[in-house]
């Protein structure tokens, strides 16, 4: 069973629904013995960081994610979620995010040509650049479907996949159990499908 | 880098959709999530959904029906028309839309944008024009295309994305219904004012048409039609295919 939290942040209809049409069994809780409880857990989120992170330590969900995640229980961020997994996020100053991989979160403002619109929304192709469990089903110039600002860097011991948006920016990362997509899988097709399915699996 | 997009619009109202010529004569064409499976299955990159139903009574069909191409379809879902209120944002949000497109509402009440914005992020608020000619420059039509409100088009757009409008929509009357191409000097116009993601819409009749847009607007980011698409016309892999061919950015 997968735990998909809620803390309050974006709603979650299609992420269910995605699962769901994988035939995945999941559940939408901020109920922590669920959490415990689960095999897997799917960490969303859409929004600011900081705002994100303070709803996330509300009720000590952080702790307890990180508390299963070090346990070795695997753990898929998604969007935000996935930003979350990481040391910092200099959106808006700098926040402490959940240090589960090494690395920070940064804008696309200044750091990617300034013809490029920011956010990044839209249709891009995968540059897969390791093996995971949660990529069983992807393949390389496979397109998922973007909507963001920042970009995760320094993670390049987790480094899944990349995406070229005036720069190789960091699409997917996975380290042992914990992984994330910077991109939408249950906005993103059939290849969305595919990797929640993988997830699914694994 | 981020390909174009190719969107087919489903104008629904009594839980069916329906495409106008130049906004009269409406005529039935199919069933919304039927349609939108099959559109997404053909390569779609995107799907807007247009309530067009009059009464407060018949939005609780449009959202069941919006919920079940949800619950079916996983590609990026706009959904518009009746939006006066972050109320009704949260209310198709709920139901599985990604993006909420604003029109007349925003007209009525500008301040609908930046609170909306503040919500729900400027990614999810899409700001929709309705364009027409009016003596040597382009107005804001309101009311489904029918008032001219006299505020000159490309400073309205502006002053939307201003707000925190994430994307422009920009529907051209003109062209609207007449197949006989996008607006190309009002779309350049658009791209040239905003750096948000512009959505053209009005006007395709053939693939030629796309061609023409994304050819002649390089900063266009997706091409937007209903009937074309509803009626067979043009078929989205060949659409996608012949675009890709002729150098653009498609996803395939």
């Amino acid at each position: 069973m997968i735990a998909i939290v809620d803390y309050g942040v974006g709603n979650l209809f299609s992420l269910c629904s995605s699962l769901e049409a994988v035939g995945a069994e999941a559940v939408v809780t901020s109920d922590p013995d669920v959490i415990r409880n689960a095999d897997k857990i799917l960490l969303p989120g859409v929004g600011a960081f900081s705002d994100a992170r303070r709803k996330l330590s509300q009720g000590g969900l952080d702790k307890l994610i990180i508390e299963e995640a070090r346990k070795g229980k695997k753990l898929l961020g998604i969007c935000l979620g996935m930003q979350m997994l990481f040391e910092y996020s200099y959106e808006y100053g700098k926040h402490e995010g959940l240090g589960l991989l090494s690395g920070s979160v940064v804008g696309m403002e200044g750091t990617i040509p300034e013809s490029l619109k920011i956010p990044e929304i839209g249709w891009n192709a995968l540059k897969i650049k390791a093996e995971h469990p949660l990529f069983k089903y992807t393949h390389e110039g496979d397109f998922v479907y973007f909507v963001h600002s920042y970009y995760a860097v320094g993670c390049e011991d987790s480094l899944l996949a990349t995406t070229e948006y005036g720069k190789e920016i960091t699409a997917a990362v996975a380290k042992g159990n914990i992984c994330g997509a910077q991109f939408h899988p249950e906005k993103s097709g059939e290849v969305g499908l595919k990797m929640l399915r993988a997830f699914a699996e694994w | 880098m981020v390909t174009k997009r190719i969107i087919p619009c489903l104008d629904v109202k009594d839980g069916r959709v329906v495409k106008g010529m130049n906004f009269k004569g409406l005529s039935d064409v199919s069933s919304p999530v039927e349609l939108a499976k099959y559109y997404s299955d053909s390569g779609a990159d995107e799907l807007v959904f247009y309530d067009i139903t009059a009464s407060y009574e018949e939005r609780g069909l449009f959202t069941e029906i919006l919920k079940e191409t949800a619950r079916n379809v996983f590609i990026p879902l706009t959904v518009g028309g009746g939006i006066n209120t972050t109320a009704d944002f949260d209310r198709v949000l709920k139901c599985g839309a990604d993006k909420v497109s604003v029109n007349s509402g925003a007209i009525r009440n500008p301040s609908l944008i930046s609170e909306a914005a503040k919500l729900y992020g400027d990614q999810c608020v899409v700001i929709s024009a309705d364009v027409k000619r009016v003596g040597d420059g382009f107005r804001v039509f309101s009311k489904g295309g029918r008032i001219d409100t006299g505020m000159e088009a490309i400073s309205w757009i502006k002053r939307c994305v201003d707000m925190g409008a994430g994307e422009v929509v920009v529907n051209s009357i003109d062209t609207d219904g007449v197949k006989g191409g996008f607006d190309i000097e009002l779309l350049k116009l658009v791209t040239a004012a905003v750096k948000v993601p512009v959505i053209a819409s009005g006007g395709a009749g053939s693939t030629g048409h796309f061609i023409d847009l994304f050819k002649s607007v390089p900063d266009i980011d997706a091409g937007l039609a209903a009937s074309v698409f509803h009626f067979g016309e043009i078929k989205i892999p060949d659409l996608k295919l012949e675009l890709r061919k002729n150098g653009i950015n498609m996803r395939i």
